[in-house]
């Protein structure tokens, strides 16, 4: 058939920013939120955020006086909801270096509408996994001589051959490199936001911000080459890192870890998590700032997609797993991956199964991929997914190891599902307070792709 | 030279609007090959292909990058090395002092961490920031295109050039399909 008739007229060019906005009007829907005073709504959510951390706060106070015993941990599960915890947060976190570093590196001009955003998101849920990991070694004060390549009197440094110390190379660097490339994505919208500031305090704050920046193309040059440096520089970096945090396991001789799919498995798992949360952070955020003009429907739709696609990729790991731990002979491999399924720990299992791959087969269905009330639940199916997929690798491995007389079993007390709420909390303040303080969308990169102005006026496509 | 005169605020140059990019672009090449060598544009965002029009060269921030990411490499590799085989050896898994491939993963994270701090602060250095200037005209930040000719900067000790004229300089702008002109001064602080 020579004609399709579609209700949906495809256009020729991809529409990044719909509505017909102009620059100004850009200019003016993200600076609104952040000109005006905060909404009821907006308040209430952050009273809920801060009295989450208040709780997980006090409980960690609780930790520090009377040590980690308050936790369920015991021989053999010696990690557990602290460490599932650190690296449901670090996963997260990688959803926003891949949409403005990857993405930007393979000319995905969509990234524009939510780099920002999820950036804010990446520094934010590192932050949070920081914490969890820091309190996790129960002395924190300690940690420093434990963790920080630090020499004792006799030069003794900590031991680089560990996968621990890689981690906090890894993470602190990821950290550090993260906040400065966000910090300079940010520049140029903040002198956009200070040009407009009336009030003179509001003028002066936002001028040392924005280090003075005047948009001239001699600094323009010099920034467009810092940033596609940092894009390339972050592409490796965001894939180092959770490898690195997957040798945490897989270095070592446990069975169920001591695998060589965990790096490409983990990466995976973690872009999917961090789409996820991403996914569920926007929904809510564009319809709260009224932004739905530039995280189009487009973009979600998009953002589903990868989440299907890394869906099937941590479905893939999940079922090759199995298959090594048969095709290994391994007694003991064999054994875990059972014990996994259909021991005491099933229902974890099934969870993260559930969750992870089959709850994101819907967006197979384009009508579910655009639906945002079925997006939204989907992405927070996934969310829960990821925290049971490194519950289930981290304490079902553990518990029931080589020698039958030394299993055990871990359940989490009150503690810690206290200070895993006081975390996500923790994450929330930060991030509520991102979209109130801060441009939530790149200004100046969605310039570039939206309809530019022309000598006759009016925009062309 | 009077008081009077020497707080009066320094005159920056000219400042010509443009309302959409494809017109600045063509000035901008014409300025370019014009008379006068000390001009700008002004953006609200990266205008692709603008560096050629007006004639810039590469950014030095790729070497400055790779210097220091290079440096971080081999800074890793010694710390490791030194603190595994000279300060304190100790015998770990029945591994060699030396474990070389263990010390990769430090490398890559300090090269990365090195080269990427040093980006950004080349970034800063190279743009003269920080500082407290702002844009000429808010405008600019926002949705409007312009070209500066800046009044001809000479050091004490050189020829004054020719005197610069504003009126010239407006109406060279006004030839280029400039919107609006207007006279800029150096700001002050704040």
């Amino acid at each position: 058939m020579a004609t399709v008739n579609t209700t949906e007229e495809k256009p020729l060019v991809p529409i990044y920013v719909t509505g017909g906005r102009t620059f100004n009007e850009l200019s003016e829907d993200v600076s609104r939120p952040l000109e005006t005073f905060p909404t009821g709504r907006w308040w209430f959510c952050f009273i809920a955020a801060m009295l989450a951390f208040a709780v997980g706060a006090t409980l960690l106070l609780e930790t520090f006086k009377n040590g980690i015993g308050l936790w369920g941990l015991n021989q053999p599960v010696g990690w557990g909801d602290d460490v599932t915890t650190f690296v449901f947060w670090v996963g997260i976190g990688h959803a926003g270096t891949l949409i403005s570093a990857i993405l930007f590196l393979f000319r995905q001009k969509w990234r524009t509408g939510i780099n920002r955003s999820a950036e804010a998101m990446t520094i934010f849920a590192v932050m949070t996994a920081g914490m969890a990991i820091m309190t996790h070694t129960g002395r924190v004060w300690l940690a420093a001589f434990w963790l920080f390549p630090y020499p004792n009197q006799r030069q003794l440094w900590p031991n680089f051959r560990s996968p621990l110390e890689w981690d906090v190379f890894a993470v602190s660097t990821y950290f550090t490199i993260s906040l400065t490339f966000w910090y300079t994505g940010l520049i140029p919208d903040l002198a956009m936001v200070r040009d407009r500031a009336k009030n003179k305090i509001r003028k002066m704050a936002l001028t040392i911000a924005s280090l003075g920046w005047t948009g001239s193309n001699k600094q323009w040059l010099h920034y467009e080459s810092a940033y596609l440096i940092f894009a390339g520089l972050s592409t490796p970096l965001v894939l180092s890192v959770h490898s690195v945090v997957s040798f945490d396991f897989a270095v070592s001789q446990v069975p169920g870890w001591h695998t060589t799919i965990f790096p490409p498995y983990f990466v995976a798992g973690a872009i999917f998590s961090g789409f996820a949360m991403v996914v569920t952070l926007l929904v809510l955020a564009r319809e709260a700032f009224n932004l739905k003009h530039y995280i189009t429907m487009d973009h979600l739709e998009l953002m589903n997609k990868i989440i299907m696609t890394t869906g099937l990729l941590v479905g893939y790991a999940y079922s090759v797993e199995f298959f090594i731990a048969w095709y290994s002979g391994s007694a003991f491999e064999k054994f875990t991956f059972i014990n996994r399924a259909f021991g005491p720990y099933w229902w974890a299992y099934w969870i993260m199964v559930s969750c992870n791959v089959m709850v994101p087969q819907l967006f197979w269905i384009r009508k579910f991929r655009r639906s945002i009330p079925i997006m939204f639940v989907v992405s927070l199916y996934v969310n829960i997914g990821m925290y049971f997929e490194r519950f289930v690798i981290i304490v079902t491995s553990l518990h029931r190891d080589f020698l039958p007389s030394s299993w055990g079993t871990y359940v989490p007390t009150s503690v810690e599902w206290g200070i895993f709420t006081g975390l996500m909390g923790f994450f929330f303040v930060f991030f509520l307070l991102f979209v109130r303080f801060l441009p939530a969308i790149a200004v100046g990169e969605v310039k570039s792709v939206m309809d530019q102005p022309t000598a006759k006026g009016g925009a062309h496509v | 030279m009077s008081n009077l005169e020497s707080s009066a605020p320094k005159l920056a140059g000219v400042l010509g609007f443009f309302d959409d990019p494809d017109s600045l672009m063509t000035a901008t090449a014409k300025v370019r090959d014009s008379e006068y060598k000390d001009f700008d544009c002004y953006t609200p965002y990266a205008v692709h292909g603008l560096e050629h029009a007006q004639g810039l060269k590469r950014s030095r921030v790729p070497f400055v990058t790779g210097a220091f990411g290079f440096t971080g490499t081999i800074c890793a590799f010694l710390w490791q090395y030194n603190a595994s085989v000279e300060w304190w050896p100790h015998i770990i898994g029945g591994k060699p002092f030396n474990s070389f491939p263990a010390d990769f993963p430090i490398m890559f994270e300090l090269s990365v961490l090195f080269g990427g701090i040093a980006t950004f602060w080349a970034m800063i250095i190279f743009n003269r920031l920080p500082n407290t200037r702002r844009a000429f005209d808010h405008s600019l930040t926002n949705n409007r295109f312009a070209i500066l000719i800046e009044s001809p900067k000479y050091d004490e000790d050189e020829e004054a050039p020719p005197a610069f004229s504003t009126d010239k300089a407006e109406q060279f702008l006004k030839s280029l399909g400039s919107t609006e002109t207007r006279k800029v001064y150096e700001e002050g602080w704040f």
